[in-house]
């Protein structure tokens, strides 16, 4: 489980966390719901280390992760999919992957994880041998999410995967995310597009400048009517 | 022809000079985005050290302490000038590199007192005279070229096949990404600047094995012209760097084949400004997209 207390991030003098406080159950679908500039992807990289947190903590089963390097998070079992995707371009498919599985040792393991992530996405076998900048937008967020499980985490961040992708890929991408916590994968997602995020999810974050405003199950925020205003459209049948 | 076979193979042999320092300059370059103007004073080392460790010391001893010093002279140069500077502008760096390559050269000027070091045949074997196609020339000459396209091919196969090659291409490509799979940018950066100096050290033995002395801006010329072959080929581009600098190294020498010994290094400049003008991405050049 993943327990964030108290977390203050600032950017030079600018204030980007201002003391959240949330938990990741484990086996469970969490979603960081809000607007641009909320704080949502400065939680995420806060939690791998990219980002500096000024105060507070981060638990993961019972170990602190702020002031860890970004290898020692990534090795006990916390992996990102980026926003942006981020994958490496001029690297292949398989390249790709194998980088996701970079800290580990376990060769005969690596091969098993990588046939798992083939059969989650069936067209990055079929181009296994391709530059991952000729993909198509959804097919380099599935290699994202595929890196992302090769290093075989407990526990994936997800930062805006369904981004400028066509409705029927974010549809496939929201089944992968269901799909990959059935097999055990805790996930902590963040999301513009807050319906679909909050149908998917087991609990739900709304963030506000630097703020957790509401929280509660994905059913509970989607019926509550501020979210429905701010963040679902409130004309919204 | 029988006049201008000596010169095509001397500049073979300059070429695959060129393409040993050139290649320091393409692999910083590719990942840090970073012209090393130390580079050059780096090689100037390597050709100082191989000079006092020759005359000091057993050839087996000797040579590679000359590699050892140059290695660990361009991991510190990047651990020490380049490394606090990493989240700083790209001018900062390239400001510090200057200093860096400055600093090399007065601390070289402290060491031999100004005097050019005198090169007395520091490795026996390679500068003995052999005859091949009937023209007599430096034993050095022949094996620059194989010598070359050997530790090229090695390092081509470290970068594509290797687990370290593949962090290399990912941290060139995308610093956070790579640092989210748990590389470690730092490691991988010194290691980029090992190979560079490893490469520099080599290229330096054999080209000072050809030239009477050693001052300390001796790693002005070579430098700046293996900096001009890596940008002709394409700057990030080992191909392109080794291919750019066998065809300097080949037009130089031809040039002075045909009687204008004294316009053969203009040449390679006006080269520079030309390409820069009509293909600033060189031949093997990716097209630039400015990291973020």
């Amino acid at each position: 489980m993943l327990k964030i207390e108290n977390l203050h991030v600032a950017y030079g003098g600018i204030q980007a966390l201002r003391g959240i406080s949330l938990e990741v159950p484990d086996g469970k679908i969490v979603t960081l719901i809000g607007a641009n500039g909320a704080g949502k992807s400065t939680t995420l990289r806060t939690i791998t280390g990219l980002v500096k947190a000024a105060s507070g903590s981060i638990q993961w089963n019972g170990e602190e992760l702020l002031g860890k390097s970004i290898d020692r998070i990534n090795s006990a079992g916390i992996a990102m999919s980026p926003e942006g995707r981020r994958v490496f371009a001029d690297l292949t498919v398989l390249e790709n992957l194998k980088l996701g599985a970079y800290l580990r040792k376990d060769k005969p393991e690596i091969e098993k994880d990588l046939q798992w992530v083939y059969d989650l996405f069936p067209r990055l076998k079929e181009r296994s041998w391709q530059l991952a900048g000729t993909l198509s937008g959804g097919e380099q967020q599935m290699l994202a999410v595929g890196r992302a499980l090769m290093s075989r985490p407990k526990l994936l961040l997800m930062d805006e995967p369904s981004l400028g992708l066509a409705p029927l890929v974010v549809q496939d991408i929201f089944s992968i995310i269901r799909e990959i916590n059935r097999q055990g994968v805790t996930i902590l997602l963040i999301e513009q597009n807050a319906n679909m995020a909050l149908k998917v999810a087991d609990l739900a974050y709304v963030l506000e400048t630097g703020n957790i405003t509401l929280s509660g199950t994905g059913a509970e925020l989607l019926a509550n009517e501020k979210v429905k205003e701010a963040y679902l459209g409130k004309h919204r049948k | 022809m029988r006049e201008i076979l000596p010169y095509i193979i001397n500049g073979i042999s300059v070429g695959g000079q060129y393409a040993l320092i050139a290649i320091g300059y393409t692999l910083v370059y590719g990942i840090l985005r970073l012209i090393n103007f130390a580079h050059g004073d780096v090689f100037m080392v390597a050709g100082l050290v191989m000079v006092y460790a020759t005359t000091a010391l057993p050839m087996y001893i000797a040579l590679p302490l000359v590699l050892a010093v140059t290695v660990l002279l361009g991991f510190l140069i990047e651990r020490v000038a380049y490394k606090p500077l990493r989240n700083a502008p790209r001018m900062s760096v390239m400001i510090s590199a200057i200093g860096v390559s400055y600093l090399i050269q007065n601390l070289a000027f402290y060491i031999t007192g100004g005097v050019p070091q005198p090169v007395s045949t520091p490795i026996p074997w390679i500068s003995n005279n052999v005859v091949v196609l009937g023209v007599s020339t430096k034993r050095v000459t022949l094996i620059t070229p194989v010598l070359t396209i050997l530790l090229v091919a090695v390092l081509v196969y470290l970068i594509k096949k290797t687990k370290i090659g593949m962090a290399m291409r990912a941290a060139a490509k995308d610093f956070e990404a790579a640092q989210l799979m748990g590389i470690k940018i730092n490691s991988v950066i010194s290691f980029t600047f090992v190979i560079g100096s490893f490469l520099a050290a080599v290229g330096a033995m054999l080209y000072f094995t050809n030239y009477p002395s050693v001052a300390i801006t001796s790693g002005g010329m070579p430098g700046l012209k293996a900096f001009v072959a890596a940008v002709f080929g394409g700057i990030g581009s080992i191909p392109g760097a080794v291919v750019g600098a066998f065809i300097i190294g080949l037009c130089e020498e031809l040039i002075k084949g045909i009687g204008y010994t004294t316009f053969s290094d203009a040449f390679t400049f006006a080269l520079l400004i030309a390409v820069l003008c009509v293909k600033p991405t060189g031949l093997f050049g990716e097209k630039v997209t400015d990291k973020v």
